[in-house]
């Protein structure tokens, strides 16, 4: 789908958006009259400091006008910008900035989802669509920590090596059903049928905890990580409870 | 009343092993690690690529105490796979970050990674996004979260996003701190860009000298564990918060960086905008001098 087609599935009781070369921000209607806030990086374009400020200086408005409305951040991009400039300007900071700026609204009362529907790979989707509450995506997205051919430079394996391995193990290769499977994206939505009800029913889910790693190992692609997460709270708890009446 | 006691051999924090680094940082004998070596949990995924694991999976976490104060700790170890993030390693840090959160204890992550792990490369990332929400989290209860960073494999990928959540950062001179690595940058880029080999290039631009003067990190250290130790003490005197008007300072000081320094071709421009007076002779220069020429450098007080 094109972003135009999402849009307008999304929202058909209207929306007021502004895109430029590599961001959108604006305002829609959801069916039941409330407004949502819409903003995002797209058309497949990396993430630098520019647009990062640009984004998280949106977010941190909207927490402050106290609407406490959902958020919506739609995802196509490429990684974050590998350039000398923005590395020499401090890129770390940014992306997490917008990180930070996308959790604070969602501890401030807004719900906040990730619409994967194009690319996005590395620090720009960290920053972007894994900072969001709920993540969801469509059919032909296609996350990414680094592509194979990269891969294959950095791990001295051939792509057909690469390849063979990754239909073993959701674990390492790009893709949508791997992220799926690792528990990164909570569902991924029917093209074929309208968008806007399936928008109503995440806004609809209880707000929680994060549920990732829980999700990954129900799945079977992230088998281990909430299992130990959960092993390390528990010793520190003990430790903490012999401190205290030791 | 126990003896408040730190090891007080000289170490290079640099040169030493994770392991090392702990004992050096907290007081003498304090340290408990969870999910230790003899458990021996280790990366299910690294078999599939023919590689060894290491039985802690390349990081320890543990309990001890910091001048008498309970304390939450993970170190990486940078020696082996770069200490990187998989699933069991992002997973012990998550873990240490939840119940630190729980329990009201403040944390110190010993940073020593190239980012994520690339044969566990969607488990890594996700670890990230995990601890980064475990952070901000942990914050938000008011917990201190404080990275040190001057290890042999610095703080790149998505180590240093974890890095920019936490409420102080701690970097020595050889403390690299960056998304992009240098040689990502000029494979993706060309060498124009960014030459990889050029190692004066790659301080300046990535280095802890730099990251101190435009505001990346807090406290400038020499490299010796005692120096790391004394700053984590001070840093965690401070508050971890995080809310709407930090954020809001955070805003303001990058947007501000942006401004001041955003057509700079090079760190040295860079370095002269903020007054230093010969900028070029900044690389050399030793702790004391470095500080003293650091005087107007832009800080991050209450904007992190």
């Amino acid at each position: 789908m094109t972003l135009d087609e999402i849009l307008a599935s999304l929202f058909p009781n209207g929306r007021k958006l502004e895109t430029t070369d590599t961001t959108i921000a604006g305002q829609a209607i959801l069916p039941d009259g409330r407004p949502i806030h819409v903003l995002g990086v797209i058309k497949g374009q990396p993430l630098g400091v520019d647009e990062a400020i640009t984004l998280a200086g949106r977010v941190i408005e909207i927490v402050k006008s106290g609407d406490r409305a959902p958020i919506l951040i739609l995802v196509d991009s490429a990684s974050q910008r590998m350039s000398k400039r923005d590395e020499l300007l401090g890129l770390s900071e940014y992306l997490s900035h917008l990180a930070k700026a996308l959790l604070l609204a969602e501890a401030e009362g807004h719900r906040t989802i990730g619409l994967l529907y194009g690319g996005s790979a590395a620090g720009a989707f960290i920053a972007t669509a894994l900072a969001a509450a709920t993540l969801v995506a469509l059919p032909g997205a296609q996350p990414a920590v680094m592509d194979l051919p990269s891969m294959a430079r950095v791990t001295k394996l051939s792509i057909d090596v690469l390849k063979a391995k990754a239909e073993a193990t959701p674990v390492f290769a790009p893709g949508l059903d791997n992220m799926v499977l690792s528990g990164g994206i909570h569902v991924v939505w029917d093209e074929t049928a309208p968008l806007a009800p399936q928008l109503a029913a995440v806004l609809q889910r209880p707000r929680g905890q994060d549920e990732r790693s829980r999700l990954g190992a129900e799945r079977g692609g992230r088998r281990k990580a909430a299992e130990i997460a959960d092993r390390v709270i528990a010793l520190a708890a003990a430790a903490h409870g012999r401190a205290q009446h030791g | 009343m126990s003896q408040v006691a730190a090891n007080t051999v000289s170490l290079s924090w640099y040169e030493a092993s994770a392991r090392q680094r702990i004992d050096a940082l907290v007081d003498a004998g304090s340290f408990s690690e969870f999910i230790g070596p003899e458990l021996r949990e280790i990366s299910p995924h690294l078999s599939i690529f023919d590689l060894p694991e290491q039985f802690d999976d390349g990081i320890v976490v543990g309990r001890g105490r910091l001048d008498g104060t309970p304390v939450l700790i993970a170190a990486q170890e940078g020696r082996f796979m770069g200490g990187a993030f998989g699933e069991v390693h992002g997973a012990k840090l998550t873990g240490l970050l939840r119940a630190a959160h729980a329990l009201k204890e403040d944390v110190l992550i010993l940073f020593d990674t190239g980012g994520v792990r690339l044969q566990e490369a969607n488990a890594g990332e996700l670890a990230i996004a995990e601890i980064m929400r475990a952070v901000i989290e942990a914050r938000r209860a008011g917990i201190n979260v404080v990275g040190l960073i001057g290890g042999r494999a610095g703080c790149y990928g998505g180590g240093s996003l974890i890095a920019g959540t936490c409420s102080r950062l701690i970097i020595s001179e050889q403390g690299r701190l960056s998304v992009s690595g240098p040689e990502v940058i000029e494979t993706n880029r060309g060498i124009e860009e960014f030459d990889s080999r050029d190692r004066a290039l790659v301080w300046r631009t990535m280095g802890g000298k730099h990251r101190y003067l435009i505001g990346a990190a807090d406290v400038f250290v020499d490299d010796e564990a005692l120096a790391f130790r004394r700053a984590a003490i001070d840093a965690l005197k401070m508050h971890g918060r995080c809310d709407v008007a930090v954020l809001e300072a955070e805003q303001a000081r990058l947007a501000r960086r942006l401004q001041r320094f955003g057509e700079a071709e090079d760190a040295v421009e860079i370095w002269q905008t903020l007054g230093i007076g010969s900028p070029t002779d900044l690389p050399a220069l030793p702790t004391g001098a470095f500080l003293r020429a650091a005087n107007d450098r832009e800080t991050a007080d209450d904007a992190r």
